[in-house]
């Protein structure tokens, strides 16, 4: 167990360095000089040129400047932010709370929902349920989210009027952050209403953002359990005059999910990709929507330390589901 | 009245080229505490019928017969749960491939602890005491140790006694043990049939032994039944049916034993079939 | 009896294509089961005969501008015109033909990607598994350094580093996709460099390019075909993004994505203009997706029905 752990994040090493890379080429890749780019059309005077020369180091040797960005990082600075002139850190620090928010809830709903469909649709393989199931669900593998969230708000906002059309809260509403998640933070609060109000604007951006996972998780729920179901140990546990409820939810189910575990770690990447989208649509206040900005606005030190923080989470959160698919398989956990 | 009868019993199978009957037609009865083999190739049926006895056929098989009693309960008319409530405790069956039969995310303990939980209503320290005296009984003397074992850390021989102890659990009338022996070492095997042999001499068991190997027949089985493709050939006590086969393929299969090879060149079932690739009694 | 013994005329060349021919009939033969996968394929060769002839069924110019017939609903609705059967957009162009004229990107953009993140992915993926040692190790590296990012942010940057536009967004996407071939083909090139087969031809005299690209490659097809497919889906998905972004065609291009994007701020008062692009950008990614999940299951022979 300890070993497979340190093989995987030897693994890691290289590609979190590359990663590092890539970032820091990033901003000298744009085409022509990078000053001038990140300051756009309205250029810049020739002091304040020579001034942001000096501190992105661009007077340096290249190795130097990669390794004073990599000694940046590793000290938490990821540079200022030409925008808000407030560190970059700060600024992912107080948004990512919210695109976690966002994705938990996207990501429980997949869950809840997808293993049961596919658990359901391999045991009653071939049945109208079974069809149904992967239908809806290659539907929406399919899904341009982007548009299927234009669609719900069509719908709820516009046509039902149920749910709001954007933002985290009611503007009426004003906290101060403490955990930085809405629900967590207007429960501390003890404002009941506001709470409300706080799913209410929850709940569409999730649907939309666990459209995707959900659909996956189903297909690879279904797929798994019909392998499963025709080993040799789901037939002892028959012959052992088990009930089909455990033979399926206990002994199926539990060798089942080894693949989809991997499954649900690798829609995390897909997760990231998501929530710019559906930030996007929704207004909602988090890391997706701040690169979208960032990259329109040009603040590329954004978007270059964004890049570094988000692929860093993604690495970490895969590195977390390598150590559970090694946690709930014995022939990994155990030799 | 025979403790397991089953008269005329047939398996079909729907598949993508159409209907294909595995069983067609046999009648097998066994009384309490005899030993019958079941010999024939793969393919001839046989674990099929066995598996349609413990109500283990995928949903694509349709199971007819005129007589399938257990103890002159019919098995095909009784509902799904009286059902359970025999296999696995009055009937027990054991898989040719011992490894990949053990659930591999479950200890040994556990998977043999639920069959006590199931039929015995043991639970806790009760089910572990008599798990690890199960196992002492199969040969596996660190019982203790070995219940938080998974299935990958053992041998195919020690798997097989796992499923073994798992069978003889609940003190079963009857085990089925399909190819019990195949997929193991040579050396392991006769262990695995002497085992088998002594628990059900021991425990006053019936035994179904089904095997393509008329070695294991000579070692076990007081009464034999032969099977070809899907019908049964011929059926003799071990004596008379080694010294005198009624049906060509029998003879096929004795002749097909190493000891019996004459000249240089084992013969095999082919030259005994018809031109038509059948079969004549 | 007599009939079967005939075979000793010499027919080698005859069965060999008879052979291939039954290979293929027995692939319709597994396709043609699954429902799904036979309409998904109907779905995409009616998208291609769209596309290839837009100017011939499109009923107007997918630029031109109605300025006395901005906004107007679908036929079938209150205030609908027969001459405009899917309405009209905010600046008085035909739904339908811009849909119409759409299909073009969408199918274009496909292509495009697949092709380029195809052929550079094998060839990096033949390579890494053929040489394996340091070759393979830098570039499967490359590759999980490309796939640690999340394909859609990574797009995006690549877009913001070569500046919006079609092309620069097929390019990103391409990248972003190729390292699936790469891991793909490297694997089963893996696979398949141990069997004899190889040996026997590497016995032969076969040079490096010769088992690279005539002995092994042709049997690693089945799943970069699978793939193949896949991306194809994906390729239009995420250029629709990038385009709904502002990222990837550019207004006026009648490009699906491109027309949710400007349609943005209508949905509450025209949802028709957001509607119908996005139901063709659906449409067409879940027929190729039909049509993958068809050839995945008549390719893959473990999933074969006995």
């Amino acid at each position: 167990m300890l070993r497979y752990i340190l093989h995987k994040l030897a693994l890691i090493v290289p590609t979190v360095i590359g990663i590092t890379i890539a970032s820091f080429a990033f901003i000298r890749l744009l085409p022509g000089d990078p000053i001038l780019a990140m300051a756009g059309q309205h250029g810049v005077s020739p002091e304040r040129y020579e001034i942001l020369r000096e501190q992105f180091g661009f007077n340096q040797p290249i190795w130097t400047q990669y390794f004073q960005y990599v000694w940046g990082v590793l000290h938490g600075d990821f540079g200022i932010s030409l925008s808000t002139k407030r560190p970059v850190i700060v600024d992912f620090l107080s948004l990512f709370p919210a695109t976690i928010e966002l994705s938990l809830f996207a990501m429980m709903l997949a869950i809840l929902l997808g293993i049961p469909a596919g658990i359901f649709a391999a045991v009653k393989r071939g049945s109208w349920f079974d069809q149904m199931t992967m239908g809806v669900a290659l539907t929406g593998y399919s899904m341009p989210i982007f548009w299927w969230g234009l669609l719900l708000i069509i719908f709820f906002s516009g046509y039902l009027g149920w749910t709001p059309v954007s933002g985290r809260i009611a503007l009426s509403y004003f906290f101060r952050p403490i955990t930085g998640f809405m629900l967590v933070d207007t429960l501390l609060y003890g404002n009941w209403p506001a709470f409300v109000s706080a799913v209410r604007h929850l709940i569409l951006p999730a649907v939309v953002l666990g459209t995707i996972p959900l659909a996956v998780i189903a297909r690879q729920t279904r797929s798994a359990m019909l392998e499963v179901l025709g080993e040799d140990y789901v037939r002892t546990a028959r012959a052992k005059g088990l009930s089909p409820g455990r033979v399926v939810n206990v002994h199926a189910l539990r060798n089942a999910m080894i693949p989809v575990v991997t499954t649900i770690g690798l829609q995390v990447g897909l997760l990231m990709a998501g929530a710019i989208l559906t930030e996007t649509i929704f207004s909602w206040p988090g890391i997706g929507k701040w690169m979208i900005e960032s990259i329109s606005k040009r603040d590329y030190v954004v978007v270059q330390s964004g890049l570094l923080l988000i692929a860093l989470v993604v690495m970490a959160v895969n590195l977390l589901v390598d150590i559970l698919y090694a946690v709930i398989n014995p022939r990994i956990r155990v030799r | 009245m025979a403790m397991l009868e089953i008269k005329n019993l047939t398996v079909a199978f729907d598949t993508a080229a159409g209907l294909f009957k595995a069983v067609d037609g046999i009648d097998v009865s066994v009384d309490g505490r005899e030993v019958l083999a079941i010999v024939g190739e793969s393919g001839s049926g046989k674990s099929v019928a066995m598996l349609a006895v413990m109500g283990l056929l995928p949903a694509t098989a349709t199971v007819t017969a005129d007589v399938m009693n257990f103890e002159g309960k019919d098995l095909l008319a009784m509902p799904a749960n009286q059902k359970r409530a025999i296999i696995g405790k009055e009937i027990a069956m054991i898989f040719q491939e011992p490894i990949a039969s053990l659930n591999p995310c479950f200890t040994i303990g556990f998977q043999i602890e639920e069959v006590l939980n199931q039929h015995m209503g043991l639970r806790g320290n009760a089910a572990r005491q008599r798990a690890v005296e199960l196992l002492q009984m199969v040969g596996i003397t660190d019982g203790a140790e070995r219940l938080g074992a998974f299935p990958h850390q053992m041998s195919g021989g020690q798997c097989q006694r796992v499923m073994i102890a798992m069978a003889i659990a609940c003190d079963p009338k009857l085990l089925i043990a399909d190819e019990p022996t195949t997929a193991l070492d040579v050396t392991i095997q006769k262990q695995i049939l002497d085992l088998l042999v002594s628990l059900q001499d021991r425990y006053g068991m019936a035994l179904i032994m089904i095997t393509h190997d008329m070695g294991v027949v000579a070692e076990t089985a007081d009464r034999v039944i032969v099977q070809y493709k899907g019908n049964k050939m011929e059926e003799a006590d071990v004596l008379s049916l080694f010294e005198n086969p009624q049906s060509n393929y029998t003879r096929a299969l004795l002749s097909a034993l190493p000891e019996n090879a004459v000249g240089d060149r084992l013969p095999t079932v082919a030259d005994f079939e018809d031109t038509d690739g059948g079969m004549s009694r | 009896m007599s009939q079967t013994t005939t075979g000793t005329e010499p027919v080698a060349p005859e069965t060999q294509k008879l052979g291939r021919g039954a290979a293929l009939a027995e692939f319709w033969h597994y396709f043609s089961i699954n429902r799904g996968a036979v309409i998904g394929l109907v779905v995409c060769i009616l998208l291609v005969l769209v596309a290839i002839f837009a100017p011939v069924l499109a009923p107007y110019s997918p630029d031109e501008q109605f300025r006395d017939a901005l906004l107007v609903p679908p036929a079938w609705e209150d205030g609908g015109s027969l001459s405009f059967l899917l309405g009209t957009d905010p600046v008085g162009r035909d739904m339908l033909s811009r849909l119409i004229h759409g299909s073009r990107y969408s199918l274009f953009i496909g292509l495009v990607v697949v092709t380029v993140a195809l052929s550079v992915g094998v060839t990096l993926g033949v390579l890494a598994g053929y040489f394996g040692g340091w070759v393979d190790a830098v570039i499967m590296r490359l590759m999980d350094i490309i796939l640690a990012f999340p394909s859609l942010l990574l797009a995006l940057v690549l877009v913001a580093i070569l500046g919006p536009g079609l092309f620069n967004a097929m390019l990103a996407i391409a990248l972003v996709l190729q390292p699936h071939f790469a891991r793909l083909a490297r694997a089963a090139v893996m696979a398949e460099k141990s069997r004899e087969y190889v040996t026997s031809a590497k016995v032969a005299g076969a040079g490096h390019i010769r088992l690279m690209l005539i002995t092994i490659l042709p049997n690693c097809v089945a799943p970069l075909i699978v793939q193949a497919t896949l991306s194809f889906s994906n390729a239009i998905l995420e250029a629709a993004a990038l385009g709904f972004l502002g990222m990837g065609a550019q207004p006026p291009t009648p490009e699906w994505g491109t027309m949710l994007a400007t349609a943005r701020e209508f949905i509450l008062r025209a949802p028709w203009v957001v509607t119908f692009p996005g139901l063709a950008i659906l449409i067409t990614v879940l027929a190729i997706n039909l049509v993958g999940d068809g050839l995945r299951d008549a390719l893959d022979p473990k999933l074969k029905r006995s």
